[in-house]
Parts: structure tokens; sequence; C-alpha cells
């Protein structure tokens, strides 16, 4: 069977759909990333859906329920690479997508998890360091 | 004109559904927002179509009118029917535990739609798309 690869990224869970996603496939990602977020513990989900032409209200719920059961577990999730089309499409449709975090690009959406969860990023804490070394001297 | 007809039985056959749709108003220049509106409701009315009536068939076409072109799916099934039509049309309600946008949410996307359903018998729900789309 199918399956959607989940990447971990430091405190991050990374899914790129690179396919249209039938019922079974989402169904099978919602599990997966609940699961994974359970095992490594990370602290937020980050989804790219730059891919996807079409998002229904099926494939919205799913992506709700994800954010939903994230947060249930301290972990956030930012739905990142919505195509414009999809975004028109959505807001006619009356999908609200809530609960989840969107931002525009991948970059932006990792700025956001850092964000949303209080963490540094690997830049951040080389500063941090940095200072912390200047005062000590 | 174009015109075939596809049954859907299967979960799986929602994809080549959603990618014939595309290959029709692709093949008449439709843009992408307006491609992305049509497949989109065409994706909400053939999963209640699986949901509701297990599956049914679709009329698939490229029409025209005053010189503009569109494309039509007309789908059709002999599931339980639909009691309360005006009620099945409001944003929210939904018998199957679903976020309730398909049948308004569909229609919001198309240019024209229109909803027969006679209960024991089957529901028969046609959306046109134009080109420009209007």
């Amino acid at each position: 069977m199918d399956r959607i690869p989940i990447l971990k990224m430091g405190p991050f869970l990374l899914v790129t759909i690179q396919v249209d996603l039938y019922d079974r496939l989402a169904l099978s990602l919602e599990n997966d990333l609940i699961t994974m977020v359970s095992n490594t513990g990370a602290r937020g989900v980050l989804i790219d859906i730059s891919a996807v032409n079409i998002v229904d209200s099926f494939m919205g719920r799913i992506l709700g329920n994800i954010a939903s059961m994230s947060r249930i577990m301290d972990a956030e999730t930012v739905v990142v690479g919505m195509q414009p089309a999809v975004a028109i499409t959505l807001v006619e449709l009356g999908l609200t997508l809530q609960g989840v975090h969107t931002a525009l690009n991948v970059e932006k959406g990792m700025d956001l998890l850092y964000d949303k969860t209080d963490l540094l990023t690997t830049q951040q804490q080389e500063e941090n360091e940095e200072e912390l070394d200047d005062y000590n001297d | 004109m174009t015109k075939d007809t596809m049954q859907i039985v299967r979960e799986q056959d929602v994809v080549p559904f959603r990618n014939r749709v595309r290959e029709l108003s692709t093949k008449i220049g439709m843009s992408l927002v307006n491609q992305t509106k049509l497949i989109t409701a065409a994706s909400e009315l053939v999963r209640n179509m699986l949901k509701y009536a297990n599956g049914g068939k679709i009329i698939l076409e490229i029409i025209s009118k005053s010189g503009q072109s569109g494309v039509r799916l007309t789908f059709i099934d002999e599931g339980p029917g639909i009691e309360n039509i005006a009620q099945a049309m409001q944003d929210g309600f939904s018998t199957g535990r679903s976020l309730g946008l398909g049948l308004p949410g569909a229609k919001r996307l198309v240019n024209e739609f229109d909803i027969k359903s006679v209960v024991g018998a089957g529901t028969t729900v046609t959306v046109t798309h134009w080109k420009h789309g209007r």
C-alpha cells in the first residue's frame, strides 16, 4: 500500500504531499502522523501541500483532524504551499480549516512553528551562545 | 461534442474521475481557478454519491451555448434519495457526520446546479461550469 513519508527534522515532523490524496491514503497519513508525534515527542507538524491540486471538504477535514489531534498532544500544525486556485476554491466552498495554522511556504512555515512552540532555531541558539560567551568574557 | 459515462462504485474511482474532469476542462481552455472550482465541486458530489448511494454513474459532456463552451456533469444514483432537499442544501447539515459542505459548497462553486431526488428511487445532480465561469 502507498504511504506518504514523514520526515523528522529536529523537534518537528515534515510531510510533503506529492500525490492526489485518495481517502484511504489520507486516513493512513492522519494515523501515521499522530503515531509519529507520540513516538518522537515532536512539537510541530509541517504539511506541504504545494503539489496538491484539489482540497475538498474531506481532505479539509483530515487536515483539521490532524491539527486537533496534534494540539492535544502538544504539537502545532502548519499547512504551507497552498496554490492560489485552491485557496480561492476553499473560501467559496466554505471550508475554514479551523485550528490549522497556514504559511505561504516551507521556510515561513518553519519560522511560524518555532514561533508557536517557543523553541529557538539553531541559528538563534548559536547567537545566544555567542552572547553568553561574550558575557562570560 | 464529447460525451462519456463513468461508473463510480468504489473510492478508488474518485481520482480517475477527477482526472477526466480536468482533461475535459483543459480541452476547452478553462482557467486554472475555474478548473479547480469545478473539480472540487465534482469531488464533493462523487463522494456524496459513494457515501449515501454506494456509487452510481456520471455523464461527462462538453456543451456549448451562445458561443461559449462548458463542462456538464450529471451524477445519477439509485440510492435512498433525499427526503428534504431544502435542508440538505443548508450549510452544515449532514446526516453522515461530515462537515455538511458537500451539496451547498458544490453549488457555490459551479455556474449552474440542479438537483432532483425521489425518495426510494435515487438522486440526480447536474452541474455546469462555463469556460469563463459565468
